[in-house]
């Protein structure tokens, strides 16, 4: 029997992926580091590390804490500022025949405005603004917790986008993620991308202290993955928005799930730690599987998940 | 460029209760990866664990058909207790060579200052810099004490310090560094690992000498490649460098001590 062939190609609103393997933001840099070890090319796109408008040194060390199948962490937004990225990264990247996502952060709706059209004049392919990240004082999750101002962000990036999509990224630390899902697609988001991630904390016992210097921090890795697939689902079923689904994947069967609950493409993050190669991995374990399941195209399994 | 390889244990030895050494086949990888004794290994500590351990090596060489690297490790906490249990023939998943390694010659006369864990690193800088340097070698007490003869071996001489004294000096490193660049301050750099306090006061003394301080520096770390941005140290200037890419080893009068 001929070896059945499977499509790896996905479209995330309009952004057409070779396959279907994101890189998380925050846990990739701008691929510079990865770039010795393997062809970028390789990946379906590249959700580049958190900007802001002006270069950040983000937050003091310790940053990082290992958790049961997880880790917490409060990096706190350290990025070279939006026009370092696009004077010195993304040359770089567009070295490789892969999508580059340009991920963002405001203290304010203006800050959006200006960041999208500084980064849709530097021709990225993706905008993914990022209403959550858990880890800034100002701004940052506010957006992401309150509909109104989520939907007054994410029609302040459209407006100065031009043709680039938006991709708004949630932030599970909500009681209703449709809820906020709902107004972002009512501003007029092109995608959707979560689960960023939840908010945790760890202490050390024998000093009493917090591991992390910022106290709690950001938890992702394995032990969030049943969470985001749980999110996908909700916000697949509440809104008729592509999703890039992440949280916590490490295989191609992690990878599948999301897929299955609704996700088009899905991140992996985390994982790149164990193993640099775990994008790679990823990807030729849910072409495998679908090939398993008789499938021509990895993209079948989106939102195929037989509820009960 | 960094790998990510399968290393075979050659040997492991129990340098005291809670410190192992481990020799490592490592492939061609210091061959193609060194850039100077001072670099690091990440290492996976079993499937349960997200994050790898950084190791510093302790040696290395490129002698046999695959090269060797040695590491020395305190046990400290979940991932410490997994490695020390792996034995000799055993595979271990590493990354390496990581980071940039102290930045000198092997006609270099130097002065290594190491306390406890912070010790073994500085084996490979004596070793490179064949017997011209010296070491001073701080522990807790004399059972905590390794790597004695090791360096009496590669090095012009050795002094021991323990802060109870059951050992060579009583008290810290920092004033056997004091003691000795008073009788003779002709060394080309002081090269320290241990301890952040400890490293503070051997950079407050190596500058009152004029003497370039190197010290290598410790902190939480994820990808170890320079890509996460976790491992953060604070510089002088207000720049956070990361002790994975930038480091480990840093020019002590660049970093803020205060932060």
């Amino acid at each position: 029997m001929p070896e059945q062939t499977v499509d790896l190609s996905v479209s995330l609103a309009g952004v057409a992926l070779k396959n279907p393997v994101v890189v998380a933001s925050g846990t990739f840099g701008f691929g510079r580091e990865y770039s010795q070890f393997y062809d970028l090319s390789a990946l379906g796109g590249i959700c580049v590390k958190g900007l802001t408008l002006h270069p950040r040194a983000g937050n003091p060390p310790p940053r990082i804490a290992e958790t049961p199948r997880g880790i917490l962490n409060s990096v706190g937004l350290q990025n070279p500022g939006v026009e370092a990225f696009v004077a010195e990264e993304l040359p770089f990247l567009r070295q490789y025949d892969v999508k580059v996502i340009a991920n963002i952060s405001g203290n304010t709706p203006e800050e959006y405005g200006i960041m999208c059209e500084t980064l849709a004049a530097a021709g990225v392919d993706m905008i993914e603004v990022n209403i959550s990240c858990p880890n800034v004082k100002a701004g940052g999750m506010a957006y992401g917790t309150k509909p109104e101002l989520a939907a007054e962000v994410t029609e302040t990036a459209k407006r100065h986008a031009g043709d680039v999509p938006v991709m708004v990224k949630l932030s599970p630390n909500v009681t209703d993620i449709t809820e906020i899902a709902r107004a972002v697609a009512g501003a007029g988001a092109d995608a959707l991308s979560l689960i960023n991630t939840i908010r945790g904390m760890r202490i050390d016992v024998k000093t009493h202290r917090p591991v992390l210097h910022m106290n709690t921090g950001g938890l992702s890795g394995p032990a969030v993955l049943p969470v985001a697939v749980r999110m996908v689902w909700e916000v697949a079923n509440a809104v008729d928005l592509p999703i890039l689904g992440m949280g916590g994947v490490s295989c191609g069967e992690d990878a599948a799930q999301l897929m299955l609950a609704g996700a088009s493409a899905v991140a992996v993050g985390t994982a790149i730690f164990a193993d640099v190669y775990a994008p790679l991995h990823v990807r030729d374990q849910l072409r495998d599987l679908a090939a398993a399941q008789g499938l021509t195209a990895v993209s079948q399994f989106t939102g195929a998940v037989r509820a009960w | 460029m960094p790998k990510q390889q399968t290393c075979t244990i050659l040997s492991k030895v129990w340098l005291n209760q809670d410190t192992v050494y481990l020799s490592l086949l490592a492939g061609d990888m210091v061959r193609t990866t060194f850039r100077g004794p001072g670099q690091f290994l990440h290492i996976k500590c079993g499937d349960g664990l997200m994050l790898r351990r950084p190791i510093s090596v302790s040696t290395c060489s490129t002698d046999g058909s695959e090269d060797q690297i040695s590491v020395v490790f305190e046990i400290r906490g979940q991932g410490t207790a997994w490695l020390a249990e792996r034995n000799k023939g055993e595979s271990l998943d590493v990354l390496g060579l990581l980071g940039n390694g102290y930045p000198i010659a092997p006609e270099s006369r130097c002065l290594l200052v190491g306390g406890g864990i912070g010790v073994p690193p500085l084996l490979g800088c004596a070793q490179y810099t064949q017997g011209r340097s010296s070491a001073i070698l701080g522990f807790r007490s004399s059972d905590k004490g390794i790597l004695q003869d090791r360096f009496r071996k590669s090095c012009a001489s050795v002094q021991l310090a323990t802060d109870d004294g059951s050992l060579g000096y009583h008290g810290f490193v920092d004033a056997v560094l004091q003691n000795t660049l008073e009788r003779d301050d002709a060394y080309d750099a002081v090269l320290a690992c241990g301890p952040r306090p400890m490293l503070k006061n051997v950079a407050a003394v190596s500058r009152q000498f004029g003497i370039p301080c190197w010290v290598s520096m410790e902190e939480r770390m994820g990808c170890g490649v320079g890509a996460c941005l976790v491992c953060a140290c604070g510089m002088k200037d207000g720049r956070m460098a990361h002790v994975c890419k930038d480091g480990p080893v840093f020019n002590a009068q660049e970093v803020d001590w205060n932060a």
